[in-house]
């Protein structure tokens, strides 16, 4: 498998190489490359590819890797149907 | 970052970024544009993305139209080597009352004396459009193909990139922290990265407009409300159009990439919460689902809120300052500042580079619009 054929994001099929053209164009922060080319947009929510974009950006704009800007997490923890979210409110009506 | 410039832009969201392009092409090249993070972190980058043309205040609809056209070749016109991702599939807007109904017809004709290409629909002629619609209290819809929506990011960068290409410095990561002021007159903005002389900012910072505003003594009444958006899982195409209703309060729109995104719209008490709810989550599914049950079976993924500026008659501000010479604010465009940024930055740019422009902006100067309000040297209030 060569380099360029090394998917980051999985749910979005983002390889190393477009994350790091990417980089290279100036974007800076893991939200940018997200908002720009999808990575960890997918069902997993980057939970794959959030810290082999920090590993990439650590590596190539040469800073620690703690210091890398975090995405916020956000909800749900996993994908839910919007069919048993809006049953859960007609419930909550219901009681009220 | 230089030590000084001819202008300051505050804010990277499409506002900023866009008037920054506009100045820069007109000849204005010495520019610095501060963000506070990144470009597109605010309410650009978490807005619902529409482009919408059925308006029903004339001025509004023209400046949504022409705003339209600009969308339609942005790379082009910028020079991007993506694709801002633009779909003209429509925006079917859904009447339930005949209250609604009624306002739809005088829209349509406001719409048409512009030459918006927008058609009144019976509730089965929706169908025809959206076959997956709920008619239930469904009493008729306008429809128009123009209208669609367009990628917030790559828009923005599109215009951030041409604006750079053009001269244009843009500092992210650089938040504002003050304003130097000489005989009323701006001086230097103070920044988390130094402090930068110059002679007009211009402050494109949404919500947090009015609080820069008031470090000059400019008081803006723009406040900020929370709303929140979420996204499914892609699926197959299913719905071409955005759909949307006002009084039932949602919209909903099948992105190209296969995945729908949503909101409704409840009014909350002005806060800069960030933070996304559950109570959302669940109300927005209730919603959605009474009117389109075919999302039942979609898997949402995320969930996230941002910011509309609201303005207290949700038109946008243009203001100068009347405490303080050259600083001017452009806020409050209570939610539709993506739709309308292209227009509107050719509107600022050619006020502030003396050239002429179909609309007059000094003419719609009205000081007293509503009681217990008072805007200074107020330049656009009441024109979308």
């Amino acid at each position: 498998m060569s380099k360029q054929e090394t998917l980051l994001c999985r749910c979005e099929d983002i390889t190393r190489e477009q994350i790091r053209a990417c980089i290279a164009e100036g974007y800076q922060t893991i939200d940018e490359i997200k908002r720009i080319t999808r990575a960890g947009m997918g069902p997993c929510q980057g939970r794959t590819c959030r810290m082999l974009i920090a590993q990439e950006i650590s590596a190539c704009l040469n800073i620690p890797i703690e210091e890398v800007l975090m995405p916020a997490f956000r909800p749900p923890v996993k994908p839910l149907s919007m069919g048993i979210l809006a049953d859960a409110y007609e419930e909550k009506e219901a009681e009220q | 970052m230089k030590k000084g410039y001819d202008i300051v832009i505050i804010g990277g969201g499409i506002i900023g970024c866009s008037i920054a392009f506009e100045l820069s092409k007109r000849g204005v090249k010495d520019i610095l544009l501060v963000e506070k993070r990144f470009l597109t972190a605010g309410a650009t980058g978490r807005c619902g993305a529409g482009i919408r043309q059925q308006w029903g205040a004339e001025l509004n609809a023209s400046i949504a139209l022409e705003s339209t056209h600009i969308l339609e070749h942005l790379e082009e016109y910028t020079g991007y080597d993506h694709s801002i991702e633009l779909h003209q599939g429509g925006y079917l807007l859904v009447a339930y009352t005949d209250k609604e109904w009624a306002q739809f017809q005088k829209n349509l004709e406001v719409q048409h004396k512009l030459g918006i290409e927008s058609v009144g629909l019976t509730p089965r002629e929706c169908l025809d459009i959206v076959p997956y619609l709920n008619l239930d209290g469904v009493v008729g819809g306008t429809f128009c193909q123009k209208d669609g929506h367009a990628n917030p990011f790559h828009s923005t960068q599109a215009y951030a990139k041409g604006a750079m290409r053009q001269g244009v410095d843009i500092e992210t990561f650089c938040e504002v922290t003050g304003f130097r002021t000489s005989n009323r007159a701006i001086t230097a903005v103070e920044t988390t990265k130094g402090i930068v002389e110059t002679k007009m900012v211009i402050n494109c910072a949404n919500t947090r407009a009015p609080e820069l505003a008031a470090m000059v003594g400019d008081d803006i009444p723009v406040y900020s409300e929370r709303h929140q958006a979420l996204v499914t899982e892609p699926v197959e195409p299913l719905i071409d159009c955005m759909v949307m209703s006002f009084s039932r309060s949602y919209y909903v729109q099948q992105t190209p990439h296969g995945s729908f995104v949503m909101g409704i719209g409840p009014k909350e008490e002005p806060s800069h919460n960030f933070h996304s709810s559950w109570q959302f989550l669940e109300q927005n599914c209730a919603i959605m689902c009474e009117a389109l049950p075919i999302l039942r079976k979609l898997n949402v993924v995320r969930q996230w809120a941002g910011q509309y500026d609201m303005s207290p008659d949700r038109h946008p501000v243009i203001d100068e300052a009347d405490t303080c010479k050259n600083f001017y604010s452009v806020c409050g465009f209570s939610g539709h500042g993506f739709m309308v940024a292209p227009r509107i930055a050719i509107l600022m740019a050619n006020y502030l580079t003396g050239q002429k422009d179909s609309i007059d902006i000094t003419k719609s100067a009205k000081k007293d619009l509503r009681p217990g309000i008072s805007l200074s040297n107020l330049l656009l209030y009441n024109c979308i």
